[in-house]
């Protein structure tokens, strides 16, 4: 629905704010009397605590409380923020408040902590081994989830030992993954008739490195009490879905949580629902009766902060001479670290069975656990992976089949409700709300110039040989079932509860622009209300996996046009005839045969106030959730409510993609790698907010680029430490490692499946940028000089000295 | 030198120093490591004003404008000279705050993002043109990139968008939206020239 708002660039309000320094973030609150927080970190990789001896600590003078596992709720066996059985190097024993950070780092000098040693694995692999170690008491892998029960939340899966047999080990030396027995496993079609028909047959091992998300804004929290509500200076993603997390960390109800969050300094998945160790200040602060500050440093993020999953993939994929996949059998290894379970391994086989379209596919997978950092969900978790795992071997076919890379992606990709992952119960498999690949291709390589840079890709220019290459990345894109509540008030302005984290994505404040639309509101009469659960927000969905343009674009389509229903209501009430005589515009509703007979918003929002009930949020739905109920009450008498929750009706599963085009230039000398050009192209639907969604696809291929040639995380094997626990040993992506000028552009066609039309696009330009970039390397020097990523240039340099990869294929970490 | 309690309080007050942002860091047994000879009460001169203020001998400059001078729009992202946040200008050139002892900088000039605006709330050309451009997105980074390139730009006032990312290649964004932040700058660049 483009129009007036949607589609057209806007200035967002917090904008000065923040050019100004004047945007507070969770560390720059002060409260009166705050004390100050550090932690004591596990120095080993598995241990327990057996002794705690603080007495020379609360000695100090100024040292004022000590937090300790001992101090907080159960949570069922699922990670807390402090722990007497660490399961990773750097995770918190506890925590000191003091008048002053130094006080409190001396106090923790001065705890005597007794560990008692207890059995680690760092890698995956090893602890599937026959006599590997197991990196928790209970066992070593997650199993499959059990099936989801009416009405109760999602239990966890099982935890459980899995070891596999010398023989299953055979194919190692070879740098193949060996596939022992799999914990999860599903299939469709004829897998070994897909591979006799196929006229090639590729088999290969990848491995997808871990990164930290590491934010700029660390998890940092400030807490304090106040007639027995919290009040927590925090940074989230997710501000709605973050106030019920912290009432169960701190175990309190979650009305007695106020949770404020104006702006968060990054995410990207490592903040979804908050941070359990935002209870870490708020139980400190009830013990030492003040306000607690905790500045959570970058070495602590490096151990807190979470990482994505690492992948160890075997692929086997048959290819039709034209380049249509015949088979693909799929078996990943998964790293979900000191905690999880995580599901990246399970969207990466639907993302593989999504963009390739295979008619008979296998997936099998063992989720293990490690004594390393704990992992959440990254920016695309899983797709990328999958990306990562599959793309070079797709380049790999292409080049043996004689075919164009993009002609092989096209053959192959998904097309409107196109299937994509297991049979589910019903006999059925999932499709897609929509689907336009083909012709984000096609306009990729038109705008990339594609078949002009492929012909000067592979040639020798002095040390340097370019290649190209293509990824579709695909990635969730859309929840539905959210609420809204919006008001229309006498003063002339519509006010709009908006739950969203602000990552600066701005889909926080994208959703009041269709509330705009729908009302024909003047935008500078549009007031956004965020970033604080006391100021009544709506039941809204957590802004990770690309969700919040999709699900929070109809829940306020579906307020605002509850407010227009109302508007039209009242007018007929008052001036005669029925509601359907009426429409809305120009800050007045009026007959649409009589434009002279109407009356204004101010008028309108006047007599809900006078009528009450269910036009001011004196009555509300039935089906919105009870926090939405919560904020509507607290709201009602204020002006004319629109009040919701999504029920458009929707078929299929909400995906989008984007198409990455990358020109990587080598150099065989050094093994040095650039990026020359990168182009994205975002089939995500319509288009609701131009400049923030190029940005996001250059933003989100930023992060894939990182992931192709530089960041990582590595953990030592043998002491299971963190070698990485700065930003100059995890090597994010700076603005000289990318092109001066990167491309960006979205196809701007409507998902039939949603009132608005829109996706997201948070997460597909990851993987797309991912693949492509690999894909170019490969095409420039080969696909076999590189089975892991990043593709570093001692890799590179290696591989093309000796012939052959020379970096040791399976391991993790390096 | 000798300090009264009552004069350093009058002095604190007379900087413009916020009572209840001022002293975080001193209050109990760790300010025992600053005991020595140094001269703890200091007159720095930030964003055009003279502020006194009680310093730590080994306090950074950006524990001191963020804690004891309430100007917490210079942000600490690594506290180790990797991530640029914290970029502040002193006698117009960029530092890294987290990184500069405020013992260092007595009778130098800082400016941090807040002393950018110009009277009556008019904004710095290169400002304007974030808001123009919509540069950034979660904006934690924005302040330090915000300060490299003003400083950068009194060095090179007509950069190429290769010579403005050699200039603030000092400085990471997470959210990687490196190219819309170039962008930004660069509109910065040429409103600065216009004004």
């Amino acid at each position: 629905m483009p129009g007036k708002y949607i589609g057209r660039n806007y200035t967002p309000p917090d904008l000065v704010a923040k050019v100004t320094g004047r945007a507070k973030y969770a560390e720059d609150f002060r409260a009166e009397g705050m004390l100050f927080t550090k932690l004591l970190l596990s120095p080993m990789p598995h241990a327990r605590v057996r002794s705690i001896d603080a007495s020379a600590a609360l000695a100090m003078p100024g040292v004022r409380a000590i937090l300790t596992a001992d101090d907080l709720p159960d949570l069922g066996g699922q990670e807390r923020a402090l722990t007497n059985e660490p399961r990773y190097a750097g995770e918190p024993i506890l925590a000191v408040a003091a008048v002053d950070e130094l006080t409190a780092a001396e106090a923790v000098e001065r705890i005597q902590v007794g560990f008692e040693p207890l059995p680690f694995v760092t890698n995956a692999l090893d602890t599937l081994r026959p006599d590997g170690p197991n990196p928790r008491l209970d066992g070593n892998a997650w199993g499959p989830p059990p099936p989801p029960r009416e009405g109760a939340p999602p239990a966890l899966p099982p935890f459980e030992t899995v070891k596999w047999t010398t023989e299953d080990f055979a194919e190692e030396a070879q740098g193949r993954l060996p596939m022992g027995r799999p914990l999860e496993e599903w299939a469709y079609g004829d897998l070994e008739a897909g591979f006799a028909a196929a006229a090639l047959v590729l088999d290969e091992t990848f491995v997808v490195q871990s990164t930290g998300h590491h934010p700029m804004e660390t998890r940092s929290a400030m807490a304090y009490w106040r007639n027995g509500k919290l009040y927590l200076h925090g940074s989230t993603q997710s501000v709605a879905q973050t106030r019920g997390n912290i009432a169960r960390w701190v175990g309190i109800d979650p009305e007695d949580v106020i949770l404020i969050c104006e702006y968060t300094g990054g995410g990207f998945g490592s903040k979804g629902g908050g941070a359990v160790s935002m209870s870490i200040p708020a139980l400190l602060s009830r013990k030492a009766n003040a306000p607690v500050m905790m500045r959570i440093t970058r070495e602590d993020e490096s151990y807190i902060g979470r990482a994505r999953t690492n992948m160890t993939g075997r692929v086997k994929i048959g290819f039709a001479k034209d380049g249509r996949i015949t088979a693909l059998d799929f078996f990943i290894v998964q790293d979900t670290g000191a905690y999880g379970p995580l599901a990246d391994h399970r969207s990466a086989g639907n993302a593989a069975s999504l963009i390739y379209q295979p008619p008979a596919m296998r997936w099998r997978a063992v989720n293990v656990a490690t004594n390393t950092p704990p992992r959440s969900q990254q920016r695309s978790p899983g797709p990328m992976q999958a990306n990562g795992i599959i793309e070079p071997v797709i380049t790999k076919a292409a080049r043996q089949l004689g075919l164009d890379q993009v002609a092989i992606r096209r053959i192959n990709a998904p097309e409107g409700k196109a299937p994509f992952g297991p049979v589910l119960p019903s006999g059925e498999r999932n499709h897609v709300t929509s689907a336009f690949v083909k012709a984000a291709l096609d306009r990729g390589a038109m705008l990339f110039n594609w078949e002009e840079r492929k012909a000067r890709a592979g040639k020798r220019q002095g040390t340097t040989i370019r290649g190209v290459g293509v990824t579709v990345g695909p990635h969730g894109a859309g929840s539905i079932g959210w609420d809204s509540i919006m008001t229309l008030r006498p003063d002339g302005r519509l006010y709009v509860q908006s739950g969203v984290g602000n990552l600066g994505t701005h889909s926080m404040v994208d959703l009041a622009r269709v509330a705009a639309e729908v009302l024909d509101m003047p935008w500078e009469k549009v007031e956004v209300i965020w970033g604080d659960t006391g100021k009544h927000l709506p039941w809204t969905c957590p802004s990770v996996g690309s969700q919040t343009t999709h699900g929070m674009t109809r829940a306020n389509h579906a307020g605002a046009m509850d407010a227009r229903r109302k508007l039209q209501e009242i007018a007929a009430r008052d001036l005669g005839g029925s509601p359907g005589d009426y429409t809305v515009g120009g800050e007045r509703v009026f007959r649409r045969d009589n434009p002279s007979r109407g009356m204004s918003y101010v008028q309108a929002a006047r007599r809900a106030i006078e009528l009450g009930g269910r036009y001011d949020g004196h009555e509300l739905p039935k089906d919105i959730n009870p926090m939405t109920r919560a904020s509507a009450t607290a709201l009602a008498g204020l002006g004319l409510m629109g009040v919701a929750k999504d029920t458009y009706g929707r078929d299929g599963v909400t995906y989008s993609f984007v198409i990455g085009f990358a020109e990587v230039e080598v150099d065989i000398e050094t093994g040095a790698v650039r990026v020359v050009d990168f182009l994205g192209v975002g089939d995500v639907g319509t288009v609701v907010n131009p400049r923030s969604l190029l940005a996001q696809i250059k933003g989100g291929a930023c992060l894939g680029i990182a992931h192709a040639l530089f960041q990582k995380s590595v953990v030592e094997p043998r002491y299971g430490v963190s070698l990485t626990d700065r930003f100059h040993y995890s090597k994010p992506l700076t603005i000289l490692d990318v092109p001066v000028a990167m491309q960006a552009d979205a196809l701007d066609l409507p998902d039939p499946e949603t009132p608005v039309g829109a996706r997201g696009v948070g997460e597909p330009p990851v993987g797309a940028a991912y693949g492509a970039v690999m894909s170019a390397i490969a095409d420039a020097v080969g696909e076999d000089v590189f089975r892991r990523a990043p593709v570093t240039a001692d890799i590179i340099l290696m591989s093309l000295e000796h012939g052959r990869r020379m970096h040791e294929p399976l391991r993790m970490h390096v | 030198m000798s300090l009264s309690r009552r004069n350093f309080i009058k002095g604190v007050i007379a900087g413009g120093a916020v009572a209840s942002s001022a002293a975080y860091l001193f209050r109990g047994a760790g300010s025992l490591l600053g005991q020595s000879s140094v001269e703890r009460l200091l007159t720095l001169t930030v964003n055009g004003q003279t502020r006194r203020v009680d310093v730590l001998k080994q306090e950074t400059l950006a524990m001191t404008l963020r804690y004891k001078l309430g100007l917490t729009g210079t942000k600490l992202g690594c506290d180790r000279a990797e991530c640029g946040a914290c970029t502040v200008l002193i006698d117009e050139v960029p530092h890294y705050s987290c990184s500069v002892l405020t013992h260092m900088v007595r009778g130098r000039r800082i400016v941090t993002i807040e002393g950018l605006e110009g009277p009556g709330g008019v904004l710095h050309p290169v400002q304007r043109g974030v808001v123009d451009e919509q540069g950034f997105q979660c904006a934690f980074c924005l302040p330090g990139f915000v300060m490299a390139a003003v400083g950068f730009l009194k060095t090179n006032p007509t950069p190429t968008r290769e010579e403005l990312a050699h200039g603030i290649s000092g400085n990471l964004c997470r959210c990687q939206d490196y190219d819309k932040i170039l962008t930004a700058l660069m509109r910065g660049a040429e409103y600065m020239r216009r004004s």
